[in-house]
């Protein structure tokens, strides 16, 4: 008899816990059972339920929730800071079972769980569930209170989820170390262990997963750090991830034309833009007028600071003539001020991510992005800035960072990095001159885009902000007054070329002028000749005809016969005639 | 005069068990005997085997198996276990 090796893949169940899903590549075993340990408050309940409702929600699968340790409503009250609808899931794909044992119940010898499962085979039946949590199973299997009964319990819930088929998750607290605890031989019965730690690093929480087990698979068993969002548990740093995101050809206004063309037309859509530069150079201003600019176009934007407070940076704003108040009391633009806490950027990067899912901007302002990137960091967190920007990405919202620093090389922006995943990198400098010190603007890079390589000065007033060229003149850059000079000096010397060119047109005018004075002196010249040749030649005329007709005259005075003569040679015959008929003289 | 008064309010009990499951085995045998031992003529027992009847212990919010509800006198009491021990189950059931 031949045995067919089927090399069975285990199949898998996605959790739609963001992140858990790549490391674990797929999720959970389905149709197994997977044990969640942890301390108190690591987020092991919040992992199953969000398992289950994920399920519920995108693929409408059923789910039961046995609750051991705590009571139903507070599990409902717990899960009410999520915005995951449970009243309404319970009332369509959800089963939650209190098996939260009241302490007046009293323990009167041996019992055990074939009650508990026959029951949840019959609810699961009824509504085709396709997972099962078992929250808290420490809590009954204390009640127990004897190793073998333990042991012979867990091997009973082991084989009736076999049996049922259904996915299982099986949370577990544990105070100390996960391995070694009273129930570790759950850690081998089942086919995932998924570690769950809360510690404290330098005065901040920081909770994190890791998965220890998970038999036919492989998987990243790193520590991944999680956070608590209002979407729920999410793994915020997963590793190495595919950039995969649609780029846009499409360009934004920065708010400022000047810098819109330098940069070819303004910032790539769904790109992120950092602004660099110390303290004062404008870093704000230029952050403000990219928020007032999107707005105007009718763009969602969030604003968010770390240095000061919303109603600070409006009036600020205002003296450079960038006005948000409107736009901020249309609800087009959230202004979100405050304080970082201490290393975990990790969370303080979730509170974001949640901020931004709750607006949807498309245009985002963090300033600075440098408050969330210090050096005391967590080596866990170093990546959240990155990540962050990364589903910035994947939503396609444009940000603009500041991020405070001296000059291009200081180990902050090598800390976070953002510089080299920066788009775009605009460096505001000031540039120290004849006792002033004036504002610089450098495009440093800027990705897909043939920018101006030239330095414009920065100029802010009442006015608003403006973008001037600065002048080279004797191999230094002018700015500030030394600028004023120099367009000054340019003024007049254009001033005195016009004037020259000026004075030679009306030279030339006036020699032009002459000549057409001396043309016109010709001219009637010409006209008095040709007037006078005219009244010549009709003077002339006359008198040959005069000769003639004395001539005729005298002829027929004498001979009367030679007039036809005559007339034939001269053929003045009509005219001798006619004067001869008139009577002669 | 006792008598009386456990006939009129009287010992309500209501035995969960899962089919022949020995805990559930003893369960039965274990209250019978303290029933007849304690409370020979004033008590009344159903045994509900939730096997047959699971949506009937999903109401009284039955957990494990063996589980024992003093229903009257008030208040209401729970016994888990197979029974086994009389010191405990005395307690519950208001007894001395």
């Amino acid at each position: 008899m031949r045995t067919k090796v089927v090399q069975a893949a285990v199949m898998k169940m996605l959790t739609g816990i963001q992140g858990f899903d790549e490391i674990s590549n797929g999720g959970i075993p389905r149709g197994r059972s997977t044990l969640l340990v942890g301390g108190p408050g690591c987020g092991k309940t919040v992992f199953a339920l969000q398992t289950l409702v994920n399920g519920a929600i995108q693929r409408s699968e059923a789910g039961i929730f046995v609750a051991f340790e705590e009571s139903v409503t507070q599990i409902f009250a717990n899960a009410a800071s999520f915005r995951w609808n449970l009243p309404d899931l319970i009332r369509k794909k959800l089963f939650f079972l209190d098996a939260h044992l009241s302490p007046s119940v009293v323990r009167a010898g041996e019992f055990d769980l074939i009650g508990l499962l026959e029951l949840l085979r019959v609810k699961s039946n009824e509504l085709n569930a396709k997972c099962i949590v078992f929250d808290g199973i420490d809590v009954l299997l204390d009640l127990l209170d004897d190793p073998v009964a333990v042991r012979q319990e867990i091997y009973r819930l082991r084989e009736w989820l076999l049996q049922t088929k259904l996915t299982g998750i099986i949370t577990q607290k544990v105070n100390h170390d996960s391995a070694s605890g009273p129930y570790s031989f759950l850690q081998f019965m089942v086919d995932a262990v998924i570690v769950l730690k809360h510690q404290v690093v330098d005065g901040s929480a920081f909770r994190n997963l890791r998965i220890v087990k998970y038999r036919g698979s492989d998987f990243m068993g790193d520590e991944f750090p999680i956070t608590l969002t209002s979407g729920g548990l999410e793994l915020t740093n997963r590793g190495p991830d595919e950039l995969k995101y649609t780029v846009s050809e499409a360009r934004i206004s920065s708010g400022l034309p000047r810098l819109d063309h330098m940069l070819g037309g303004g910032y790539h859509r769904g790109s992120n833009v950092l602004i660099s530069g110390a303290p004062g150079t404008a870093k704000s201003t230029l952050s403000g007028l990219f928020a007032a600019a999107a707005c105007a176009r009718g763009e969602r934007t969030l604003y968010v600071s770390f240095d000061e407070g919303a109603e600070q940076i409006v009036r600020n704003l205002r003296s450079v003539n960038i006005h948000l108040a409107p736009h901020v009391k249309s609800g087009l633009l959230k202004m979100y001020s405050t304080r970082t806490r201490g290393p975990n950027v990790v969370d303080q990067f979730g509170a974001l991510r949640t901020r931004v899912l709750s607006h949807r901007p498309q245009c985002l302002v963090i300033d600075p992005l440098s408050a969330l990137s210090t050096k005391q960091a967590h080596l866990a967190s170093a990546d959240a800035a990155q990540q962050f920007l990364d589903f910035l990405k994947r939503e396609q919202v444009t940000v603009v960072n500041t991020s405070l620093m001296d000059g291009l090389s200081t180990d902050e922006a090598t800390a976070t990095g953002i510089s080299t995943i920066a788009d775009t990198w605009i460096h505001v400098s000031y540039v120290v001159q004849d006792g002033e010190r004036n504002r610089a603007l450098t495009i440093v890079k800027s990705r897909g885009t043939g920018h101006s390589n030239q330095v414009r000065e920065l100029t802010l007033s009442s006015q608003g902000v403006t973008l001037t060229d600065v002048f080279i003149a004797q191999g230094k850059v002018l700015m500030g007054v030394a600028r004023w000079e120099w367009e000054q000096e340019e003024e007049a010397a254009t001033k005195r070329v016009n004037v020259s060119a000026e004075l030679k047109r009306l030279q030339l005018q006036l020699l032009q002028a002459e000549a057409a004075a001396r043309l016109q002196v010709v001219q009637t010249e010409m006209e008095a000749r040709t007037a006078e040749m005219a009244l010549l030649a009709d003077a002339t005329g006359a008198a040959t005809k005069l000769v003639k007709t004395d001539r005729a005259v005298l002829r027929r005075m004498r001979h009367a016969d030679e007039d036809a003569a005559v007339a034939e040679r001269t053929g003045t015959r009509g005219l001798a005639a006619k004067i001869a008929d008139d009577g002669g003289f | 005069m006792p008598k009386a008064r456990t006939k009129k309010a009287g010992l309500q009990l209501r035995l969960y068990i899962a089919g022949s499951a020995p805990n559930s085995v003893r369960a039965v045998a274990n209250a019978r005997a303290i029933c007849a031992e304690y409370f020979p003529s004033a008590h009344e027992m159903e045994i509900v085997d939730l096997l047959d009847y699971p949506l009937r212990a999903l109401a009284d919010e039955i957990i494990v198996t063996p589980t024992l509800l003093k229903l009257l006198p008030l208040p209401v009491q729970r016994v888990v276990g197979d029974l086994s021990d009389k010191k405990q189950l005395l307690l519950a059931m208001g007894g001395k």
